[in-house]
């Protein structure tokens, strides 16, 4: 049997909400249950990047406090290291990192005192805890500023300073709440790089939760898609692409007239055509053949000048996954 | 757990000496504290300072006053700060922390009074020359009771802290029950008759000073137990999280 880092078993996670008694129907008023997290099944293997997408609201958060043990199950249990969240929840947090929703720094302190703070945490000797907030700072270009209070400084060097934080005890698991936040392109592609890397290297599982979709694509080995606390999808983006994403095609030329559309559009294999400037946009359907529709465009007269296929992005097949589930109340 | 609950208090003390922006600003407001308690009182008392435990008992609610304003911090102001969460996804045990948050408060308060009673004693025999050192008792009695109290305040404003959505609420709440506990004290003197007020004085003043110290540090030490556990009670993780 595989050696899981994570490991849940029907996660699910209720939360009574107070709502104010107005109608006087005891099913209407008072408390209302709410699930955030619903019957979740993960299996996340040691040393990937882990993707979990969703949007706003849709439970992720909630699944990594679980993971933490910072809230308990309501139904369903979750193994981190093959331990117990419920019950050995301290050993679980001593080998992880976490940057959360925010960055949770101390402001008025330096950001070598926030790294020191939490190295102390971690039961670091000081020389290791100097040695790692130099290496540390000296990688996130921080290190000249190290005796600066970081209230005042960017979003950006917040964030990165709470990467490093995260990452300061060396820990074998990292959760990362939207960790390019506030980054510029070329500070998030570094990031990007030295997550990659730690993975592959240092066998560190990450798992991170992500509105940037091109990001995820970029550096996850595996995704799972969340909405309204339920998973919609899980498994490599490219297993994801060739399970639910069509295929794109663009069409370049002149003379595409409206009975021409027509006929395409008739065809099994294409699920859209739409007129775009100069050029036709097609979605066809898994494993369409493009030469068929480009020979009949061109028996109906139209100029062919370029045709480009592509697969569906992840974007494309999270907003698919995501728009094709009907939103609970 | 004891190296833990050092790890808490040291960053909570840095942060309450540059919670102004600097470290300068910070000793500079301990300082003034000092000097009110150190110069201030006893040179208006003059050697009555050294020789009567009222002076000194006196003077044991500044720092009390001090430690209830860094208390009300303690957990509303990570809350409303958002460093909560990631200090709970710590390894931290829920009693490091309750407990190393407490210490950094009492700890300032205790280092405010034993540097003011020092600086008293050194003011009053600067002004009055042979006057000499506290009797032992009354200095440690003073000691313990400041030591007692601040455990008291820091406890309450725990568990005000842990309710309250943000620093300004716990602070409000917290100087709520400080004027109501100071209330008593403030007007009995102007509702009480003469005859009642003459026989409370004669009571008091037949009482030994020492037994009334010990007394007082033992409904102290009850209380304080009493405010730990609860606070130990209310402390949950999950709970703060939902909070």
């Amino acid at each position: 049997m595989k050696d899981w880092i994570i490991n849940t078993d029907n996660l699910t996670r209720d939360f009574n909400t107070a709502r104010p008694r107005t109608t006087g129907n005891p099913s209407e008023d008072g408390p209302k249950i709410i699930r955030a997290v619903d019957n979740l099944n993960l299996r996340i293997p040691q040393g990937i990047v882990f993707g979990f997408l969703g949007p706003n609201g849709s439970g992720k958060t909630t699944t990594i406090r679980l993971l933490l043990g910072l809230l308990e199950p309501t139904q369903g249990k979750a193994e981190v290291f093959g331990l117990d969240t419920r019950t050995q929840a301290g050993e679980i947090r001593k080998r992880t990192g976490a940057l959360l929703e925010h960055t949770g720094l101390y402001e008025r302190l330096s950001a070598e005192d926030n790294l020191e703070f939490y190295g102390r945490v971690a039961h670091m000797t000081g020389t290791d805890r100097h040695a790692r907030i130099k290496e540390l700072l000296v990688h996130m270009g921080l290190w000249e500023r190290r005796h600066e209070t970081v209230g005042p400084w960017s979003r950006g060097m917040k964030q990165k300073l709470a990467i490093a934080r995260a990452m300061m005890h060396n820990p074998q698991l990292i959760f990362l709440d939207e960790p390019t936040a506030g980054l510029d392109p070329i500070a998030a592609a570094a990031l990007r790089e030295d997550l990659s890397r730690l993975a592959s290297s240092s066998q560190v599982t990450i798992f991170l939760t992500t509105h940037n979709l091109v990001d995820a694509e970029k550096l996850c080995e595996q995704v799972a898609v969340i909405r309204s606390g339920k998973m919609l999808a899980a498994g490599k983006p490219e297993e994801l692409r060739a399970r639910n994403g069509n295929i794109q095609a663009e069409i370049f030329g002149t003379a595409f007239t409206p009975e021409l559309l027509a006929q395409v559009r008739s065809r099994p294999e294409v699920a859209e055509i739409r007129p775009e400037n100069n050029h036709l946009v097609l979605q066809l359907t898994a494993g369409a053949d493009m030469s068929p529709i480009v020979t009949q465009l061109i028996q109906g007269g139209a100029q062919i000048e370029e045709v480009r296929k592509s697969k569906a992005s992840l974007e494309d097949i999270f907003m698919e996954l995501v728009e094709d589930q009907p939103k609970e109340a | 757990m004891l190296f833990d609950i050092w790890t808490v208090a040291r960053k909570d003390l840095k942060e309450i000496f540059i919670q102004r922006g600097s470290l300068r600003s910070g000793i500079a407001n301990v300082l003034i504290v000092i000097a009110i308690s150190g110069i201030l009182f006893p040179l208006q008392w003059g050697v009555e300072w050294i020789n009567s435990p009222v002076g000194l008992i006196s003077i044991l609610w500044l720092p009390l006053f001090m430690s209830m304003g860094l208390v009300a911090d303690a957990f509303a102001g990570e809350r409303e700060r958002h460093t909560l969460e990631t200090l709970l996804a710590s390894r931290l045990s829920d009693s490091s922390i309750l407990y190393g948050k407490m210490l950094a408060s009492i700890l300032y308060g205790f280092g405010i009074t034993l540097a003011g009673l020092l600086l008293g004693a050194v003011t009053v025999n600067l002004s009055h020359p042979g006057a000499g050192f506290y009797p032992v008792p009354y200095f440690l009695g003073a000691l313990g009771l400041s030591l007692l109290g601040l455990v008291l305040i820091t406890g309450l404003g725990v568990l005000i802290s842990l309710r309250a959505s943000n620093v300004r609420q716990a602070y409000q709440r917290m100087s709520l029950g400080f004027i109501v506990l100071w209330l008593p004290i403030i007007i009995a003197p102007k509702i009480l008759s003469d005859a009642t007020k003459l026989q409370i004085s004669q009571q008091l003043a037949a009482i030994n000073e020492m037994q009334a110290i010990i007394a007082a540090a033992a409904v102290l030490l009850v209380l304080d137990l009493g405010l730990i556990f609860m606070a130990n009670v209310r402390f949950r993780r999950s709970q703060l999280i939902l909070d």
